[in-house]
């Protein structure tokens, strides 16, 4: 038996990991399911997109920084790409989930998160069409890692990514003002405001944050897999699972659960086949909510 | 001088439901002022309308003169206006360091280190807790660091809702002994309360506060003294004839 199947696992569950920072964010502290977070990241992949081509458009060929299979004009244009999806998260708030979250009905604003997820994903296939699109068509040869593992120096790179994103992340949320500030909103929204937290700049940062990892989450499935419109919503159920199993509002619980739900996606491929590949994350999630709904690391609710 | 001031003031959560119903109190310069007053007498709304969080629909509220009736509430405090709510005072899942670290870290031009240093002197104990999660301390200790954390901004105005409420009777008094002392630090004190005894005797003046309006006023001594106040509200209730 091959050991490959975990580090596909652990790879997939990285980029399920990043995606479900913003749901678990925006689920603790604007108190609602965001539908859209999915597409989101299909923004950010086809944002990068455009702009690799513009890029190189302007410079001419840009060679990829060897051994990997991109370069400078892909890591510009991941940081337009999370740029992109901040506005995208920032205007579709400003324009539909401020004004129906005043009116305090939680469920109005999930529905509306399905709507702008549908709007936002037929935008892309008008846009783009439905067929998919890669960053680059070179193959990457997997090196071997040892046990039988092979590894291709795109995916170390993007783990690397990874790593840095979420601790930075960790350490923005624990260390800084504002962090803290997200966190005591998160715990009790009445009496951040009698601390004298700004609820409007606590809501900007969730927004921010979770858009700017949702679009490095896309380009990371953009590079490694291939770039649909319907690559967010592919993800949205994996990253919902994360986000629940992990504890809503956990940053470490949500990547820790997307490790586990990329794993145990990639074992059931390998043990039992590769059609209950999808199941994996219902069934995770739907357990998680009977036998522990607060998750590794969350706590019950008042 | 008067710091504080509400001007007939109408306040409730549901539009044309007011629970606070013309209400006009003073609180001057270094005063620690009790509002009194039977259930629901609007005492809680008063005081949370005041810090911003129970919306406002008439009159006004100026702080040193100026107007900040429509102010929202995290603004208050960076006008010198703490307020410590009765329950759910602190945040559980964040240390005792950190909630107070939060507090003084609005205000981006405050020493922390030097703010952390000065509530701990006041507050011994939580200077031995710094590191336990607020979730975990007593009742007692977490009103203390209620206190602290609204302290710790150096507040000109310090209002608390019912900081007796729930605690025993060893911390009661620990609580107004402390609130004595921040009060002789230049702290002026606005206090909503239920333990009638305990308050107006560290209050200098009092409001009783009846269906939403301030119905009777007078130095806390006085209020004490009078028949009628101590059958209404202070414990000694009979049935009317």
């Amino acid at each position: 038996m091959s050991l490959q199947f975990l580090l596909d696992g652990v790879i997939s569950g990285a980029m399920i990991g990043l995606g479900a920072i913003g749901i678990t964010l925006t689920y603790s502290i604007l108190r609602f399911s965001n539908f859209a977070h999915g597409d989101l990241m299909a923004w950010g992949a086809y944002a990068a997109l455009v702009a690799v081509g513009a890029i190189g458009g302007l410079l001419g060929g840009v060679a990829p920084i060897a051994p990997l299979s991109f370069g400078l004009p892909l890591i510009l244009a991941t940081l337009f790409a999370m740029a992109v999806a901040c506005v995208i998260a920032l205007v579709l708030d400003w324009l539909l989930f401020a004004r129906l979250r005043a009116r305090g009905q939680a469920i109005i604003v999930v529905m509306a998160s399905f709507g702008a997820s549908m709007a936002l994903r037929n935008l892309l296939e008008f846009l783009f069409t439905s067929s998919p699109a890669y960053f680059s068509t070179a193959l990457q040869i997997a090196r071997p890692l040892g046990l039988g593992v092979r590894i291709t120096p795109d995916q170390v790179a993007l783990l690397v990514l990874t790593l840095v994103l979420v601790t930075g992340m960790h350490l923005y949320l624990t260390r800084s003002q504002r962090g803290r500030e997200m966190r005591a909103y998160a715990q009790n929204p009445a009496l951040a405001r009698v601390v004298g937290i700004d609820v409007r700049a606590v809501i900007r940062a969730t927004w921010i944050i979770g858009a700017a990892l949702a679009a490095a989450a896309g380009v990371m499935v953009g590079v490694l897999v291939q770039i649909r419109p319907l690559m967010g919503l592919d993800l949205l159920l994996p990253m919902f699972a994360a986000a629940i199993l992990g504890g809503i509002g956990s940053v470490p619980g949500a990547v820790l659960a997307g490790l586990i739900i990329g794993i145990s996606e990639a074992a059931a491929v390998l043990f039992i086949g590769a059609e209950w590949r999808a199941g994996v994350s219902f069934v995770i999630l739907m357990a998680v909510l009977l036998v522990r709904p607060t998750g590794l690391f969350g706590v019950a609710e008042r | 001088m008067t710091i504080l001031a509400t001007e007939a003031l109408v306040a409730g959560y549901e539009p044309g439901l007011p629970i606070v119903r013309g209400a006009s109190i003073r609180v001057a310069q270094g005063e620690i002022v009790v509002i009194l007053g039977p259930n629901g007498a609007g005492k809680s709304s008063l005081i949370k309308a005041i810090a911003g969080l129970v919306p406002i629909s008439g009159g006004r509220v100026t702080l040193e003169g100026q107007d900040i009736t429509a102010l929202p509430a995290h603004r208050k405090i960076r006008q010198g206006l703490a307020f410590v709510p009765q329950t759910e005072n602190v945040f559980p899942r964040m240390s005792v360091e950190e909630n107070l670290r939060l507090a003084v870290g609005i205000f981006p031009d405050r020493d922390v280190r030097h703010g952390l240093d000065e509530v701990f002197t006041l507050f011994p104990d939580l200077a031995r807790q710094a590191r336990l999660m607020a979730g975990s301390l007593s009742g007692g200790q977490r009103q203390m660091l209620a206190a602290a954390r609204a302290l710790i901004v150096k507040p000109r105005v310090l209002m608390l809702d019912e900081p007796s409420a729930g605690l025993s009777p060893k911390f009661v008094e620990q609580v107004f002994a402390r609130l004595q002392a921040v009060r002789d630090t230049g702290v002026t004190i606005l206090l909503v309360e239920q333990n009638a005894r305990a308050a107006l005797s560290i209050g200098d003046r009092a409001y009783v506060l009846v269906e939403g309006r301030a119905a009777h006023e007078g130095p806390a001594r006085s209020l004490w003294d009078d028949p009628l106040i101590a059958e209404l509200y202070l414990g000694q209730r009979k049935e009317a004839t």
